[in-house]
């Protein structure tokens, strides 16, 4: 019974009913991930398996077992060759004054990463128009496929133009 | 959260072997069980996993889609067979939840998830028949804008919660069982029930017994169809109301259509008596209206939800004029 975080390999906790978020905080001490409400609302707990971004705190991690995850510590490691640096995006929430306290942020970021992947694949959202049309990742859209991630300090124009801000390097570079 | 044994079913037979004893309970994502878990509302002795189940999307030999229980949500709002075919399955499930939310639950469990009354959940302050039966109901004279208009009881008047069971019950979905007596099928329409005096009761369902999948039938009109959801804020709200609907229209007439609402009642509401009084018809705003009074007719309003009422016949009538309706 074994689970990858952040590309190293663990067991997996023995009682069920450990969350993935209290694993990763409590059992991995990986404090990046923030416990929220704890029930589904804020997003605050955000974080990537396989990819995907989900609700480390409506999962148990036993559910989890051979799969790959990834907290805000891996994001930042992966995001620089020396593995010491930011990731893109952190470095972009800085600049754009995406957050005020911070709590919220890690959540956010996941988030991000996994909503990108998520247009990339061509992945419709609520505000899609068209079905059947590419994605386009508006202001509009990406409000909408943010809307799961609370920011109780209303730095949600900061997050967006963080998210833009690093939308628009990837398509330059 | 009480403790539980855990396990992990390979294939159907697994699951239902598992899943045989007292107090078991199936496990998809979770996003609504574990929740219930750990208010102590839902207390399983044992959970099996069935996220490793059938997952897939195939057509059928009458031309329609077969959805394994297992496939996530965001999978199937995003399938191009979903998009192209039934544009309203798609637009309800990315109505609803958000996108983690969505990547985590199940097809399966989607159907199955429970009401969100705040009464239900709140197992050390309210009264709830559907949590502890015969206990009485707070949401009766409490606070009630959340709550059925339509086929409620005095025993309960939640409301069935899922977007995308409502394009279902629009859609005329079929319900895969696996039970302890095999396999069967049901109409979507009928798996969910009205509270009469047993509201701990949501479906049809027999202990042990699982959804395996989801079956679309052909409806080639299906491809002008929409889901409207109108919510207390733009995005990651529960409906106040909600419209599925199909719409078929010739020289000016309803030639055929599919109309079900959300947030109303304690089941996916198919609107039948509307689409009785449209079909054939007249496809304009009058028809329209009338349609939506007749179904409406019924309604008893609480406290806080007389609103609802006025509300789902605007939105009935608005959703089927953007479905190509002369709305005057």
């Amino acid at each position: 019974m074994e689970i990858t975080i952040n590309g190293s390999t663990t067991a997996l906790p023995q009682d069920p009913r450990v969350s993935l978020l209290d694993f990763l905080r409590e059992g991995l001490h990986l404090f990046g991930t923030k416990k929220g409400c704890d029930q589904g609302a804020c997003g605050a707990c955000t974080v990537l398996v396989d990819g995907e971004r989900i609700l480390s705190c409506l999962a148990l991690a036993v559910q989890f077992e051979g799969r790959d995850v990834v907290t805000i510590e891996g994001l930042s490691a992966a995001g620089t060759a020396g593995g010491e640096g930011l990731h893109p995006l952190q470095q972009a929430f800085i600049g754009c004054d995406g957050f005020q306290c911070g709590y919220c942020t890690p959540g956010q970021i996941c988030s991000a990463v996994g909503m990108v992947a998520e247009a990339k694949r061509g992945s419709p959202s609520h505000v899609t128009a068209d079905l059947a049309a590419a994605v386009t990742l508006t202001r509009n859209e990406i409000q909408e496929r943010m809307s799961g991630n609370l920011c109780r300090c209303g730095a949600h124009n900061g997050i967006i133009d963080a998210i833009q801000q690093v939308l628009s390097a990837e398509v330059l570079s | 959260m009480t403790p539980f044994r855990f396990a992990r079913a390979a294939d159907t037979a697994d699951a239902l072997r598992l899943a045989a004893g007292p107090a078991s309970a199936y496990l998809g994502g979770g996003t609504n069980l574990v929740d219930l878990m750990r208010e102590t509302v839902a207390t399983p002795g044992s959970l099996v996993d069935v996220t490793g189940l059938s997952n897939t999307v195939s057509p059928t030999e009458s031309g329609g889609l077969l959805i394994g229980a297992a496939l996530r949500n965001t999978a199937l709002a995003e399938h191009p067979a979903v998009r192209a075919r039934y544009p309203v399955l798609s637009r309800a499930i990315l109505a609803g939840a958000s996108a983690q939310i969505r990547n985590m639950a199940t097809v399966g469990g989607n159907l199955l998830q429970r009401t969100r009354c705040a009464y239900f959940y709140d197992a050390e302050g309210a009264r709830c028949n559907k949590r502890a039966p015969g206990s009485g109901c707070d949401a009766l004279e409490g606070f009630s804008r959340y709550h059925a208009i339509l086929g409620a009881s005095p025993a309960c008047v939640a409301t069935q919660p899922s977007d995308m069971c409502v394009a279902l019950a629009a859609l005329g979905a079929i319900v895969h069982v696996q039970g302890a007596g095999g396999a069967r099928t049901l109409p979507f329409t009928e798996l969910h029930r009205l509270p009469g005096d047993t509201p701990e009761i949501d479906t049809v369902l027999a202990p042990g017994d699982l959804i395996t999948a989801i079956e679309l039938p052909p409806l080639p009109f299906a491809t002008n169809s929409a889901y409207r959801k109108v919510r207390d804020r733009a995005s990651y709200a529960f409906a106040l109301v909600s419209v599925a609907a199909a719409l078929e229209v010739e020289d000016g007439r309803v030639r055929d259509v599919r109309i079900a609402f959300g947030g109303v009642a304690h089941k996916p509401w198919r609107a039948l008596t509307a689409e009785a009084a449209l079909r054939g018809g007249p496809a304009d705003g009058p028809a329209f209206h009338a349609a939506a009074a007749a179904e409406l007719a019924d309604a008893q309003p609480l406290r806080d939800n007389g609103f609802k009422i006025e509300l789902v016949k605007r939105t009935l009538v608005a959703v089927l004029g953007d479905l190509g309706g002369a709305v005057a």
